[in-house]
């Protein structure tokens, strides 16, 4: 916990009502969401009892299993919910951009737009990843056949589950880190994740999040009670009131969920969520393209080979959502600027002209002169950027603390045009503020991972060839 | 009357299980909870007398289904249970009845039973533990399965694992609960008797198909002897404690303020899911940094009060030498907050 956040919460505490800890969106917001709200069976492993959802507010469509433990009553749960999610999650897979591959010497496409799912919390995006897991490899054929979007909607799900694993990912969203990522409010963590307290705190304050914990669930877990006293004589005596009692029970989460969205739009947008946006596209759009050409479906668990590239495309996701988001928002820079990773300065000296000619040719080097009066943790030699230049690399020449604060002098490179004279503004002039970080947005190749087919069964590969058996 | 049964009034004390046993190492600092337990009291009851009910119920499908899962594990002798355990020798004796006036009768049976040494499956053994200076009986919820020399815990829970993986939560929380029975049976039989590793019994994927892990528990030992051993010292807080201070529950509700008043408390969010006195405990910690989490309480540098650390970040409070580096940083947090927004 950074301590600008955990700042914010004590204010939160004392004035009743949450904080902002973000002045910008930090995640790209869909204009026609879907949001799902899952509801499981207590005690067994991802049964289903029903789901609310819909692209459109005003009209929500509910699922139900009347009898959870009839299993022709949830496989055809799972029908409707694939009928209901599957056209919506393929419509996208429309009208395709070029986009530029290999410096320009290629081109690859993709779709202009790409879905985006939205439930409560990460209890209902662990529901959903269960389910893809339970329906992906059930058979089309056989004993207990099952109609062919049933295993599709696995692989969706599976696809949305793991994507949303991938930090700044916006293809599966859950409100309540989506919120929690933009407002600080004053209670713990733990409290946060009830859906309907943190949606209180933003909106009405600490007496309504009080009053929301003890309102309806968020799902996907029933309150006991609820099952007790208002389920069990439902289920014992099938009856046609079940469907109301649970509409009435997941209305309100619905109505917070659209209501989180809008709030969230309503911010203004951060200018790197669009590149992420862009990845999310290409994570669509590469599957899409598995789904018509192979199509089988995802490996129970990964190999050893896959799990260690997926490993690092997720750290290097982490350190990438991490970097845009100080550069896109001040607010989180100043997290930064805290620990000295990142200070403010202004600018006292700049030598725009300065050409450095002792190596082979001639290149443009000007050198600023930089006062802090904040805390420096660089040393020589270390490479800083500014987000207002962000393709322009300030080298640290000298650190030299004086009474009047901190003197730091910087040799530019780059983002200055391509003459020996610098575009005008790209050197920052004597008396501008800027912020300077170490942060630094350069792409970070991966290692270089083994082909699967040639692992050592050490570790773990080649993959046996077997069929993947259905799962009851 | 001792000093402990006037701390509890006319209710009957309330059993302790493994569930219970096991939650005393969630917040050992706490000395209300420790004396609360030390003394049986009903801290259910306790809290909605007090007007701070807690949500602490099970849902009936999630019982029913556990029950099923025990009933279909143990059918025809255990058939079932053995294939999955690989225990086909030995009897199967159930020492079951979960009634309050055969306890001693079933745990000199236990004992005479386990002792006995015979290869099989005994159900329901009734075990002792001395908790805060006081012999408890355990409400049985396990299978000694007697293999070889050794002796194995056996536990049957309903929650799934799924391709090799389980809840990390609800396995750590099996974990801890199976100690509790190793280090009741081992204080019966001896350590060399009772094997640190026990057996989980669990559905497998989305079916009822039975699967046995087997947990290494010695971690979860260690926590408990230790925390068990700080428990014993409960025993003369609770004798060192005013005569008025009772939780007879027929007391007037500010007599049970006042009493509750005398016993600190540690609140911590984890509280919510691991005790029932939290919703009070939590709405006495308000203002507290402790109340928003630990990370949260240490990124604050520590300080114990919200108002101080608001204090210190405006300025408005002057920071005493120990609070110097905490106040510093608070400053600079709150001039760039102020900054950026
Ligand atoms: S809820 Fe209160 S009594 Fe229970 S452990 Fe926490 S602080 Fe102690």
């Amino acid at each position: 916990m950074s301590t600008l956040v955990a700042l914010a919460r004590a204010h939160a505490l004392a004035a009743g009502r949450a904080q902002p800890i973000a002045t910008v969106r930090h995640l790209h917001v869909h204009d026609r969401p879907l949001v799902l709200i899952p509801l499981a069976m207590a005690g067994e492993a991802n049964a289903p009892l029903a789901a609310l959802l819909g692209d459109d507010v005003s009209r929500p469509r509910l699922l139900v299993v009347g009898q959870p433990r009839n299993r022709d009553e949830r496989f055809a749960f799972t029908a409707d919910l694939a009928d209901a999610v599957v056209p919506y999650l393929e419509s996208f897979a429309g009208a395709t951009e070029a986009v530029p591959v290999d410096r320009g010497r290629d081109v690859r496409h993709r779709f202009v737009d790409a879905p985006q799912v939205w439930v409560p919390n990460p209890g209902g995006a662990d529901f959903l990843r269960l389910l893809g897991r339970s329906t992906r490899f059930r058979r089309v054929d056989g004993d207990h056949p099952v109609p062919p979007s049933v295993p599709r909607l696995g692989q969706w799900l599976t696809f949305l589950a793991s994507s949303a694993e991938v930090p700044g990912s916006s293809l599966l969203v859950n409100a309540v880190q989506a919120l929690g990522s933009h407002w600080a409010t004053g209670q713990s963590a733990a409290e946060d994740a009830h859906f309907g307290s943190l949606f209180a705190w933003i909106t009405d304050g600490a007496r309504a999040a009080q009053e929301a914990e003890n309102g309806p669930v968020a799902g996907p877990a029933t309150d006991p009670a609820f099952d007790n006293e208002v389920l069990a004589p439902l289920i014992a005596s099938p009856s046609p009131a079940m469907a109301g009692v649970l509409r009435d029970l997941l209305t309100p989460t619905w109505e917070r969920m659209w209501k989180s969205i809008a709030l969230l739009r309503e911010l203004p947008v951060g200018a790197r969520v669009g590149l992420r946006w862009d990845s999310d596209r290409d994570a669509y759009s590469a599957f899409v393209e598995h789904l018509t050409e192979d199509g089988t479906p995802q490996p129970r668990r990964d190999g050893a080979v896959a799990a260690a590239a997926r490993l690092q495309r997720l750290e290097n996701a982490a350190a990438r959502y991490a970097v845009q988001r100080a550069f896109d928002d001040p607010l989180v820079m100043a997290d930064h600027r805290l620990t000295g990773a990142a200070f403010g300065a202004e600018v006292t000296l700049a030598k725009a002209d300065r050409i450095d000619d002792s190596g082979k040719r001639p290149v443009l080097r000007p050198r600023i002169m930089v006062t802090t009066t904040e805390t420096v943790r660089v040393e020589p030699g270390a490479s800083l950027t500014s987000p207002a230049r962000p393709s322009q690399k300030a080298k640290v020449i000298s650190v030299t603390p004086g009474p009047a604060g901190t003197d730091v002098l910087l040799e530019l490179s780059g983002g200055m045009g391509r003459k020996l004279v610098a575009e005008p503004g790209s050197v920052p002039a004597v008396g501008e503020r800027l912020l300077l970080t170490t942060l630094s947005e350069a792409y970070r190749p991966g290692a270089a991972f083994p082909d699967p087919a040639e692992t050592p069964w050490t570790h773990g590969g080649p993959p046996p060839h077997r069929e993947d058996l259905p799962v009851a | 009357m001792s000093q402990v049964d006037r701390l509890r009034g006319s209710a009957p004390g309330k059993r302790h299980n493994a569930r219970t046993v096991a939650a005393l190492t969630g917040n050992p600092g706490c000395t209300r909870r420790a004396v609360l337990d030390a003394a049986g009291i009903d801290k259910v009851r306790l809290a909605e007398r007090i007007g701070f009910p807690g949500a602490f119920g099970q849902s009936r499908f999630a019982l029913a289904r556990g029950n099923a899962f025990e009933a279909m594990l143990k059918a025809d002798d255990c058939a079932l249970l053995r294939s999955t355990l690989g225990a086909y020798v030995g009897g199967y004796e159930d020492l079951g009845a979960d009634e309050d006036d055969t306890l001693s009768a079933r745990h000199a049976r236990t004992r005479s039973m386990l002792n006995d040494g015979a290869e099989g499956l005994l159900d329901h053994p009734l075990l002792t533990l001395e908790v805060a200076g006081q012999t408890v009986f355990l409400e049985p919820d396990l299978i000694a399965y007697q293999n070889g020399s050794q002796l194995q815990v056996v536990e049957i829970k309903s929650f799934a694992i799924l391709d090799g993986q389980a809840d990390g939560t609800a396995v750590s929380a099996a974990a801890v609960q199976a100690a509790v029975y190793v280090l009741a049976l081992r204080r019966m039989l001896g350590d060399d008797r009772v094997s640190h590793e026990v057996v989980l019994v669990c559905p497998e994927n989305f079916s009822l198909q039975p699967v046995a892990v087997v947990l290494d528990v010695r971690k979860q030992l260690s926590t408990l002897r230790r925390q068990l051993s700080r428990l014993a010292s409960v025993s003369s807080l609770i004798s060192s404690l005013p005569d008025d201070v009772s939780f007879d529950l027929a007391q007037p509700v500010p007599a049970l303020l006042s009493s509750l008043d005398t016993l600190t408390a540690r609140y911590a969010p984890e509280c919510l899911s691991t005790c029932e006195m939290s919703v009070y405990c939590r709405h006495e910690a308000g203002g507290r940094t402790a109340a928003l989490g630990r990370p949260v309480r240490d990124a604050l540098g520590g300080l114990e009060t919200v108002d101080e650390v608001l204090a210190l970040a405006s300025g408005a409070r002057e920071p005493d030498p120990a609070q110097a580096e905490a106040a510093a940083l608070l400053r600079a947090a709150q001039r760039l907050r102020d900054e950026a927004l």
